[in-house]
């Protein structure tokens, strides 16, 4: 393994960490506000707020990690994506701000509104589908390099059917991920209600997901030729990652084992996500920047990498430990110490 | 597009972006301490007083951690998005403390996490101020990897510039740069101390407007004997950093002390004004002060502005900035020595309404000294955004939109800061501190 390879893979692992996590947390809002709408609200409101707090700060530093890791490992991507993002970029920063502070407002500060309960659930939506622009953008042919810079096309770019189904998987995911995680907390907390309406959303957004995957797919075959044959090369990855869907939709169809649900769920997009960046090697944006040209150089390569190790001995134990007060947490997840806040 | 200079608009969104940031990360980086030293006092003398501080410093924390966290994100997502060119040159020598900074996010997001909700759930409370350690450290961290990055951007070392690229690079010699040392001191020490302060502000405001509850006293007591420790070292280091800037960026110290020609005894300009001649007027000259500031010796030879070609000299109105950042730092010294020398030699004066009420203003002006100070060190680089080797001009985008996202990050920091003010007050308004004693005290905890 190059150490380019071995720079992108830590990469590529964060930002499936930050899909998961992101993804439950903008899931979590929008269930949240819309059972709220639906006059649901006591049955759901508990159990996403329990999940929630501890960890909210935690999913916000994932992406921090993937933007800062990708300038350090890869320096010109901050040349190529840091001049055509940045009207792109500015958004998702907006909302994720809207978002964070009032999510922290909210809760501690115990503002209650009802256009902040609105704002919080549609952001959940809005901001997987800003940030997953960029990965339509790397897909090449909407960007120029002339002799003032780098463009985005930008009606180009909205005109593209490839960044609408993108867009969509972003949306469904962000739903499908969320109500099959909250279904398996609700279980352990022995909420029954809020189990089983979860696990109709769950079920109500399987399919979706599904189409809209294959949706882009099918797309890339006419937008960017070269990486819909590298797709081919890896298709056991998503066959597996389908066998995997298909596990996860049949244990929650059987209401049985909800872990074994969720884990399924991460195998499903582990392969997917994988496949995808495999076959994206060795481009970072399509066809301006190879994950070689744009490398740092090898002294910082190996030193980001030491860190990387260093870094991980600490955070695991402490992630570690953060999982087991709370998220895996019998006592803590059915309600135990609610009053333990401040 | 008429007069559109991206360069300049990407500057102002820069400085506008961290002027905020740096409100929020300050209190980030000194409140933990604080919180850690209230908690463990209440622990040691076994006073529910204190741990209740703790708990309500806690409260109003995570609050302007919130907003500390999402203006840290636009910070970080703009340097790549406005200094594209400079991050693609930088990025190569000096990203390995940026990288490590969001290690030290992780570590202090974590236990930041699980501090707050165990707050009943340990027997032994001495277990639970344990995990606040973690949070002091990481935050403290983040601050230091952050002002390395800066202080790589004031001296940049650990590479050799050949036909525009960095080769041979040495991270570990980028990051202890000659800037570092002087630069982490100084931001941790004046992070420490305006916290303080601001909490002190906050207890002397209860105070000042009558209320003499002994909750209040104690929490004065506590924080102005902190600031007192910390405001020495604030500026014995900032003595430090004036010593650095005369040995390795002299045109700033110039430029801050409207010294123009290369002389020996010179003395310390402060205030005054500059004629359109270049002379000053109304200043008040401390004779020799600055060869002492600059070299420790009232002989020394101190550079003058004039030795630097006009084009790599910074602005001249960065004098006032450096004025009000040392005349808030010795006054605010002097405050907190004056406080604490009161309450040995039980002064009447230092209890009276009056001086309450510089307390009050006190935390305000810490913020105003940390505000001056950094856009001292960041307009005092100019023209450069990497001393020596890349322009500022050079480094910004070319985007069209800039002046747009300027627009919207004011409107979006004017909600931010609005709104996040907004709760504190309702927040601790709604949960006065005599109605939580009195809840707690029914449940046994304290004496009312
Ligand atoms: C409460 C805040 C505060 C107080 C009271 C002081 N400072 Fe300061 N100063 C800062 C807050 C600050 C800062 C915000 O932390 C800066 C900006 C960048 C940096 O490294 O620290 C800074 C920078 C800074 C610099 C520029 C360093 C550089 O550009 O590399 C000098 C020379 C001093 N300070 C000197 C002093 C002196 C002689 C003080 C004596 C009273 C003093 N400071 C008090
Ligand atoms: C947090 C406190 C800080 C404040 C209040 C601050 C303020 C400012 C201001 C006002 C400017 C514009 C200067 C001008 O154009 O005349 C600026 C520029 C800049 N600062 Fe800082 N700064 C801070 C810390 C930092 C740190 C820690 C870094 C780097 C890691 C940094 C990087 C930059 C860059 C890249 C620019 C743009 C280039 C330039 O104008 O020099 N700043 N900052
Ligand atoms: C260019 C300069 C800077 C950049 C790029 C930057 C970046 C960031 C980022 C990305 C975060 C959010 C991390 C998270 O998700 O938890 C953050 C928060 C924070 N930053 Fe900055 N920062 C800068 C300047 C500074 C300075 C100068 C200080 C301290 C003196 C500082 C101290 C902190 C602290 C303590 C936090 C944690 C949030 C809090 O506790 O309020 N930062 N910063």
């Amino acid at each position: 393994m190059t150490l380019e390879v071995i720079g992108i893979s830590v990469l590529w692992l964060f930002l499936f960490g930050y899909i998961i996590v992101g993804s439950i947390d903008f899931g979590a809002g929008f269930f949240s506000a819309y059972s709220h709408w639906a006059n649901k609200q006591h049955i759901l409101h508990r159990i996403i707020q329990r999940y929630l707090s501890p960890v909210w700060e935690v999913t916000n530093v994932f992406l921090v990690f993937f933007f800062v890791g990708i300038v350090g490992f890869f320096p010109k991507t901050a040349y190529y994506y840091g001049s055509i993002l940045l009207v792109p970029a500015s958004i998702s920063i907006i909302l994720l701000a809207i978002r964070g502070s009032y999510y922290a407002f909210h809760t501690y500060g115990g503002t209650e509104r009802n256009w902040y309960l609105i704002a919080y659930g549609l952001t959940g939506l809005f901001i997987p589908a800003s940030l997953s622009i960029v990965l339509t953008i790397s897909e090449g042919g909407f960007v120029e390099v002339g002799a003032s810079g780098v463009t985005l096309d930008y009606g180009k770019l909205f005109a593209s059917p490839l960044s609408w189904s993108i867009v969509l998987l972003s949306v469904t995911s962000v739903l499908y991920i969320s109500a099959v995680f909250l279904t398996y907390y609700a279980d352990e907390a022995k909420d029954e209600r809020a189990r089983a309406l979860l696990r109709r959303y769950a079920l109500l957004w399987s399919g979706p997901t599904m189409l809209s995957a294959l949706l882009i797919i099918y797309q890339l075959r006419y937008h960017n030729p070269e990486h819909y044959a590298n797709l081919w090369n890896v298709a056991w990855m998503l066959v597996i990652s389908f066998l995997f869907f298909v596990i996860t939709v049949w244990l929650l169809w059987r209401q049985r084992r909800f872990g074994w649900a969720f884990i399924a769920l991460l195998f499903q997009y582990a392969f997917a996500f994988y496949a995808y960046g495999i076959s994206h090697y060795p481009y970072l944006l399509y066809p301006y920047l190879t994950i070689y040209d744009g490398f740092t150089n090898e002294t910082m390569a190996m030193a980001l990498i030491v860190a990387f190790i260093a870094g991980l001995l600490l955070l695991i134990p402490s992630l570690y430990l953060l999982m087991r007060l709370f998220v895996f947490n019998k006592a803590y997840v059915k309600g135990k110490w609610e009053g333990g806040k401040g | 597009m008429n007069g559109y200079d991206p360069v300049l608009l990407s500057r102002i969104l820069t400085g506008l972006t961290l002027t905020v940031h740096i409100i929020y990360a300050t209190i980030g980086v000194g409140v933990p301490l604080m919180i850690a030293i209230a908690q463990w006092v209440g622990i040691r003398k076994n006073d529910m007083h204190y741990i209740l501080l703790a708990r309500r410093w806690t409260r109003g924390f995570v609050i302007t951690v919130a907003v500390g966290v999402v203006t840290g994100t636009a910070i970080g997502l703009q340097l790549s998005l406005l200094w594209p060119n400079f991050m693609q040159l930088a990025g190569q020598v000096i990203s390995l403390p940026l990288f490590m900074e969001t290690f030290a996010f992780f570590f202090e997001a974590i236990f930041l996490g699980i501090y707050l909700y165990t707050w009943d759930r340990f027997e032994n409370q001495k277990k639970h101020l344990l995990l606040l350690i973690p949070v002091a450290i990481g935050s403290s961290a983040s601050a230091m990897f952050i002002t390395m990055v800066n202080a790589f951007m004031n001296t940049p070392q650990g590479f050799e510039f050949k036909n525009g690229e960095f080769v041979n690079i040495d991270p570990i010699a980028a990051m202890f740069n000659p800037a570092m040392p002087t630069k982490v001191a100084h931001v941790l020490a004046t992070s420490y101390m305006t916290s303080a302060f601001v909490l002190a502000s906050i207890a002397a405001w209860h105070l000042w407007k009558g209320n003499r509850h002994i909750y209040h006293r104690k929490a004065l007591h506590l924080m102005m004997k902190t600031v007192f420790i910390f405001s020495v070292a604030s500026v014995l280091i900032g003595d430090l950093s004036g010593k650095f800037l005369a040995e390795y960026q002299p045109e700033k110290l110039a430029a801050a002390e409207w010294h123009f020609e290369t002389s020996s005894h010179a003395p310390l300009v402060l205030f005054g004004m500059l004629t359109e001649d270049g002379e000053v007027k109304y200043a008040i000259k401390i004779p020799y002060a600055l060869s002492i500031l600059a070299h420790n010796h009232p002989g020394a030879v101190v550079t003058g502005l004039n030795e630097f070609p006009e084009d790599e000299r910074p602005p001249l109105y960065i004098h006032y900035l450096f004025d009000v950042m040392v005349t808030i730092g010795v006054f605010l010294m002097v405050v907190a020595a004056a406080y604490w020398l009161g309450s040995i030699f039980r002064w009447k004066w230092t209890a009276k309404k009056w001086f309450f009420g510089l307390l009050v203003a006190g935390g305000p002006l810490a913020m105003v000294a940390i505000e001056a100070g950094w856009y001292l060190a960041e307009v005092g680089r100019q023209p450069w955004i990497l001393r020596g080797y890349m322009k500022t001009a050079e480094g910004a985008t070319s985007s069209a939109h800039v002046d747009t996202m300027l627009v919207l990050f004011c409107l979006l920091y004017m909600v931010l800061v609005i709104a996040s003010a907004i709760v504190l007050i309702r927040m601790f308004r709604r949960n006065p501190v005599e109605r939580e004693l009195a809840e707690r005290s029914n449940n046994g905890e304290v004496a009312p």
